[in-house]
């Protein structure tokens, strides 16, 4: 589909030769050459914060380089701004969507492109393009109304249509179901073999192993190394990533499955804003040193069912909640904080803690019902300087002084405070909502471990999260949310990605089994 | 029918005002900018508009000088709020203060004078037919200018490329400039655009509703004019529809004080207000997701780069 220049079997089709930027004396870039060849697609690895976004962004003009150049098929090129790499034939497909929710698909594909062609035009070439590439979309509908895959469908569509030589793809995989990701793969090679070159930035390993030519590592801002994923294991790129060995996580040996700790009977509930979820007929029954996993794609019903377990929306029934045997869907947040519950929510700053109050302050926040930081209505600092003392030494929380604010603290610290400050009052019940997310690996391990040793000693753990890795690294059964539904838990043990990926995708694995047999 | 004749008449006149001002914050707002100082702008915008009718004896003139004056105005506003990124909620309000303040100034030497109002069309065999004739053709020109405005306006957002990139500004600036798109520069020219309609809109009232100027003229139209744009959901259609719905109010009030019926005038000056209130909570109840609103509006941009 591509004339392929006779240059480009010596020259890179694009090369970063010293590509830095800075931010203050910030460095997020430093001195970076990349050669990115036609017919290969490059992965580019690194923790959050590494300079991954910062360099795409940078390719694609966006932001303007610090120092350092930037040469496509040989030439010296200096971007004044997206249209500019769009028109050279650079395309990208970002993490966060860059779509328009009020606006329909084909207007949003029409925002994406230069605007040469007329409306009616670019409607023919958008339903030939998705038809090719097996990325079917429907154009005249708004996009608030599609699902998470859809909404990647567009950007994927959008980029195709300018009919780039290079493709640059944000962590594309980050909110797919394992069945969607193999399709997006299929679509990868296909461009591969188009002649194009694709950047793919992930930081899931096994996913780049098995896709991607080269693989380049930033760490702090610099290249670490450029190598072929396929000669790599896991464990080696990790360690090129984190710079140095993660400690693996371990389950206690012996650890006891007593009583229900949580038990949810038939939960229903309205959702209170037009975008949620309604939570139908959900029932689940935690024990006593268990963790029980719900994977899902984003926006099924996770926030709402933890909304409904934390006790900021409050269900008609008391009866649908019950910790350690006290009906409590009726009960406010402190009330169930006072049986012994505990809630890590998915946001860390504006819903975990206040980012702007210090450490101590957002520890009496949870901590004020069920221990000794309030007297008298007095609040006993020493107290709730202890209990950052604590967390700080417990779970290794890395800051500048000894209470800062929430806001100073790195993703990856501030979630070791949080998950701490909640391990520490010692809940029967601890419901947590992403736990890692966006958290560099070497905090993700600290967490995963402190949840399992929790549950060793005997509390029970309901954790939420889109990551099939971490549920597969920690949990003892996995129940799956779809459309505000949950699945019946399987064993962790059974639940492979292919049947996790149908649940996830709203297939129910009874059916699935039935029609198997009838067919045969 | 006279009196049906004049009160329609009468109607008409009074939307006028409105319905400009109101098209003007529709684009603003549309852009994701929520600029509250219409009322400053109008004002200031009549106190230049008389100024320059009376100083030459020319309504055009004296509409293009409320225009220049609500877009100077503007432009102060989109300094602040774009460039500086301070926050335009209190921007808006400040700007209604300063905009009120300054009209009595620039106004002060014009207090008493009147000017010649705007001339009423007359073509000879429409404007003699009997009932319709003079509502759709003997009316002064600004009458018909706010139609083609509104029309404009519409072919301009839903037809036109720029239009489309203007809403895509409105509805998600982080996306808009992750494209490429000049989120700020975009604002600015709406934000003028709204400036000038709102000059307009003020220039209006000297210049052929009521021919003289008096500080404080606008008497509120301003803020009429703002929730005739959330009465809308953001559509020129609807504008049209809610500027002479609440024109018509105005002027029931005062037929109704007339004929002496017993429903008090306070009553009648919140209709308006109270009919935004409800359709704000009918548009909230019909629609299931998505927002009717502009999701970015009143919201700062600052791009990094």
């Amino acid at each position: 589909m591509l004339d392929p220049t006779p240059s480009s079997q010596h020259t890179p089709l694009l090369q970063t030769i010293g590509l830095t930027k800075r931010y203050g004396t910030f460095l997020a870039n430093d001195s970076i050459d990349i050669d990115i060849w036609p017919r290969q697609i490059h992965a580019l690895l690194g923790e959050n914060g590494a300079g991954k976004s910062t360099l795409v962004k940078t390719i694609y003009g966006l932001v303007q380089p610090s120092d350092g150049e930037m040469r496509w098929q040989g030439e010296k090129m200096v971007l004044s701004g997206p249209s500019e790499a769009r028109s050279r034939g650079i395309g990208m497909v970002f993490q966060h969507f860059s779509l328009f929710d009020n606006l329909t698909v084909a207007e949003n594909v029409a925002l994406g492109l230069d605007g040469k062609e007329s409306f009616k035009d670019m409607s023919a070439r958008l339903e030939e393009v998705s038809n090719v590439y097996g990325l079917p979309l429907d154009p005249k509908r708004e996009v608030w109304q599609l699902s998470v895959g859809e909404r990647q469908r567009i950007e994927i569509v959008r980029a195709l249509m300018q009919n780039p030589k290079f493709l640059i793809l944000d962590e594309p995989t980050a909110v797919l179901t394992p069945q969607e990701a193999d399709q997006l793969f299929v679509v990868l090679e296909r461009l591969k073999a188009e002649g194009r070159a694709v950047l793919y930035i992930s930081h899931k390993l096994e996913e780049v192993k098995r896709l991607c030519d080269t693989a380049t590592i930033l760490r702090g801002g610099k290249k670490i190394s450029t190598c072929n994923p396929q000669q790599e294991t896991a464990a080696s790129l990790a360690r090129m990533m984190v710079g140095a060995d993660i400690k693996e996580v371990k389950a206690a040996a012996g650890r006891k499955i007593t009583v229900p700790r949580l038990v949810v009977n038939d939960l229903c509930l309205e959702p209170d804003d037009p975008h949620g979820v309604r939570l139908q007929h959900i029932s689940l029954e935690l024990m006593g040193g268990e963790i029980l996993g719900i994977a899902g794609v984003a926006g099924n019903g996770q926030d709402e069912l933890f909304a409904a377990l934390s006790g900021e929306r409050l269900a008609q029934d008391p009866g649908t909640v019950i910790f350690d045997g006290h009906a409590a869907g009726h009960l406010t947040i402190t009330e169930r904080r006072r049986l012994g519950a505990a809630f890590v929510p998915e946001e860390r700053l504006g819903h975990g803690t206040a980012p702007r109050m210090k450490l101590s302050e957002n520890a009496l926040l949870t901590g004020h019902a069920a221990s000794g930081m309030v007297q008298h209505g007095f609040v006993n600092t020493a107290a709730t300087l202890s209990t950052v003392d604590r967390a700080t030494e417990t779970f290794d929380v890395r800051k500048a002084k000894r209470d800062p604010e929430a806001a100073s603290l790195s993703g990856g610290n501030l979630q070791k405070f949080i998950v701490g400050r909640e391990i520490l009052r010692n809940p029967a019940v601890l419901v947590v909502s992403q736990p890692t997310w966006g958290v560099d690996a070497g905090a993700a391990a600290v967490i995963r471990q402190a949840l399992l040793d929790l549950a060793a000693s005997g509390a029970a753990v309901l954790v939420t999260s889109q990551d099939l890795d971490e549920l597969a690294e920690i949990t003892d059964r996995i129940a799956v949310m779809f459309h505000g539904h949950l699945s019946e838990p399987l064993p962790t043990a059974d639940a492979n990605r292919e049947k996790l990926g149908l649940l996830m995708g709203g297939s129910s694995l009874t059916q699935k089994e039935t029609a198997h047999a009838v067919g045969a | 029918m006279e009196l049906l004749e004049a009160i329609i008449l009468s109607v008409l006149a009074a939307s006028t005002p409105l319905l400009i001002a109101a098209t003007g914050e529709l684009v603003t707002e549309r852009a994701g900018v929520l600029n509250l100082g219409v009322e400053g702008m109008m004002i200031v915008g009549a106190a230049c508009g008389f100024g320059g009718a009376w100083l030459t004896g020319s309504t055009i003139i004296g509409a293009a000088c409320g225009i220049v004056a609500g877009t100077l105005l503007s432009l102060i506003f989109a300094v602040m709020t774009l460039g500086l990124a301070v926050n335009q909620v209190a921007t808006g309000l400040a700007l209604t203060i300063l905009g009120i303040g300054l009209s009595g100034l620039i106004g002060a030497g014009f207090v008493g004078e009147r000017i010649t109002p705007a001339p009423h069309l007359h073509i000879p065999g429409l404007t003699d037919i009997p009932l319709v004739g003079r509502i759709l053709f003997g009316e002064d020109a600004f009458i018909y200018f706010s139609l083609a405005l509104v029309i404009g306006v519409w072919l301009f957002l839903y037809r036109t490329r720029a239009g489309l990139v203007l809403r895509a500004v409105g509805d998600n600036h982080v996306s808009a400039h992750a494209l490429g798109y000049p989120v700020l520069k975009i604002r600015m020219f709406a934000v003028m655009f709204g400036g000038a309609c709102a000059g307009l809109a003020g220039a209006y009232l000297p210049l052929a509703y009521t021919p003289f100027f008096i500080p404080g003229m606008t008497a509120g139209r301003g803020w009429i004019a703002l929730a005739l744009v959330v009465f809308s959901s953001w559509r020129p259609a609807r504008l049209v529809i809610g500027a002479y719905l609440f024109g018509a109010v105005t002027i029931l009030q005062l037929h109704a004080q007339g004929l002496g019926l017993g429903i008090p005038s306070q009553f009648m000056s919140a209709l308006p207000y109270l009919a935004t209130v409800i359709v704000l909570v009918l548009i909230s109840r019909a629609r299931t997701g998505g927002s009717t609103a502009p999701a970015a509006l009143g919201t700062v941009f600052v791009p990094d780069r």
